[in-house]
């Protein structure tokens, strides 16, 4: 579904992503684990386009998103191209972003009508199904600042899963919320992932990690330095920074 | 009181001949500001550049001066030179003038709404356009109402610069009593008026960010 090579990325002087290679397969969960600053949101950020690489390939079903030829070249594929290949993956941020002038509803129906093309009443029994799954058909009519934390990523889901994404990818979903309202984003993440969508984790939520991701990535320094099952990451660390890291989160 | 209403009805024609210069520059500067804001944040730098340079030509000289040259001085200029009559002339130098104000005004709106709004309409595969018309500028118009109603209580008053032209507007119209009949009552009148046509104004820009705060938290 995704196959990330050879990743480079820098802002300025620093060097955030120093060959970044990962490939990611239909229905897989992976979390992507590691200290702030190691690159990893950059990272999923660079899979869809709202970061532009250095240098790499990034493929999304079988479909080039960019590339770099033998000079060194990165090219990305045209604007129409890119925009299509990138609405195979929706996407859930750390701080929401939900567009605070439209209600609940109206948030997880306007790309539909206006990307999609769709009616209202096209999209509506879906919006409505996926509010019913997320938990929150009663604040349909909300706006996004009458929200908790907990419920407004939740809106963010359901409105990235409106879009009918292939992949989901999730930058920090739990970060920015109290640890009491966490469980709640998890527990429709987890859902999700029971409904065999790809899914694509950048996480400080060691027992998500462990207990939903199929694999575990862990990233340091702009490198991926280990990736392996989700059970031995956490049972038999191999490297010493992986190690290191675990030990201090859990 | 009958002197009052004597002078009622000059006093009211100039105020008809505000409010025709205060509507239609309104109604003509907002847009031209909006496609200049546009073009100041778009990323082709020599639109940005040209847009920035005339906001710097129509704030840094007086309207007036604008007005005396669209009407004195244009007909003179080669190739673009044209003679327009008073009212026109009037028109398109507010009109220029205050879509330079308004675009600044527009710019500061669109560069306060956050990074994470385009992202998030980007990664939902709305086009540069469509985020700006279905995401943006809608959260725009409310952050800007209370300096465009600062702006736009200034047009009304700014109108009376048009005498300049000789143009018949309140201000001429109670001054051209008052020098005629040695009172100042006209003054008064004028004042009046002037502070009817701000109160509903106000009125106007106060029901606009009432609506507009549905989404307040």
């Amino acid at each position: 579904m995704i196959a990330a090579r050879d990743l480079r990325k820098r802002f300025g002087a620093v060097e955030v992503l120093k060959g970044v290679s990962l490939a990611i397969g239909k229905g897989d969960v992976v979390a992507v684990i590691g200290p702030s600053g190691s690159g990893k949101s950059t990272f999923l950020r660079c899979l869809n386009h709202l970061e532009v690489i250095d240098a790499g390939q990034v493929e999304i079903e079988g479909e080039t998103l960019a590339t770099t030829d033998a000079a060194g070249v990165c090219r990305y594929a045209p604007d129409a191209d890119l925009r299509r290949i990138c609405r195979k993956m929706g996407m859930v941020f750390q701080q929401f972003n939900l567009f605070p002038h439209l209600t609940v509803l109206q948030n997880i129906i306007e790309a539909p009508i206006t990307v999609k093309g769709l009616t209202r009443a096209a999209i509506l029994p879906q919006a409505e199904e996926l509010l019913r799954k997320v938990g929150l058909l009663d604040k349909r009519d909300s706006y996004p600042a009458r929200l908790s934390g907990g419920q407004k990523q939740r809106v963010a889901i359901a409105r990235a899963l409106a879009m009918e994404p292939d992949i989901m990818l999730f930058d920090e979903p739990t970060s920015a919320l109290d640890p009491e309202l966490t469980g709640e984003v998890l527990r429709s993440m987890r859902q999700l992932a029971e409904e065999r969508m790809t899914m694509l984790v950048v996480t400080h939520e060691m027992a998500f990690a462990r207990e939903v991701s199929s694999r575990v990535v862990f990233m340091d320094d702009g490198e991926i330095v280990e990736e392996r099952p989700a059970g031995e990451m956490f049972a038999r660390p191999e490297h010493p920074r992986t190690r290191a890291f675990l030990e201090h989160m859990l | 009181m009958n002197y009052l209403f004597e002078i009622l009805g000059p006093l009211l024609e100039g105020t008809a001949v505000t409010l025709q210069v205060f509507l239609l520059t309104l109604l003509l500067a907002v847009p031209f500001g909006l496609a200049l804001a546009l073009l100041r944040v778009s990323h082709f730098r020599l639109a940005s550049g040209v847009v920035s340079g005339y906001i710097w030509l129509m704030r840094g000289t007086p309207l007036m001066l604008q007005m005396l040259f669209i009407y004195f001085a244009l007909p003179f200029v080669p190739v673009i030179g044209v003679r327009l009559p008073d009212f026109p002339a009037a028109i398109v130098a507010f009109v220029l003038n205050y879509a330079a104000y308004f675009a600044e005004i527009f710019r500061a709106g669109i560069q306060s709404i956050e990074r994470g709004q385009y992202e998030a309409a980007k990664v939902l595969g709305l086009t540069y356009g469509q985020t700006m018309r279905r995401i943006v500028l809608p959260q725009v118009i409310k952050r800007i109402l209370p300096p465009m109603s600062n702006e736009t209580i200034t047009l009304v008053k700014d109108t009376s610069l048009i005498y300049v032209l000789a143009m018949n507007d309140l201000l001429r119209a109670a001054r051209g009593i008052v020098q005629r009949d040695f009172t100042t009552m006209p003054f008064v009148v004028a004042a009046a008026f002037y502070l009817i046509m701000t109160l509903v104004l106000t009125w106007g820009f106060n029901y606009l960010e009432r609506r507009h705060a549905v989404y307040d938290p």
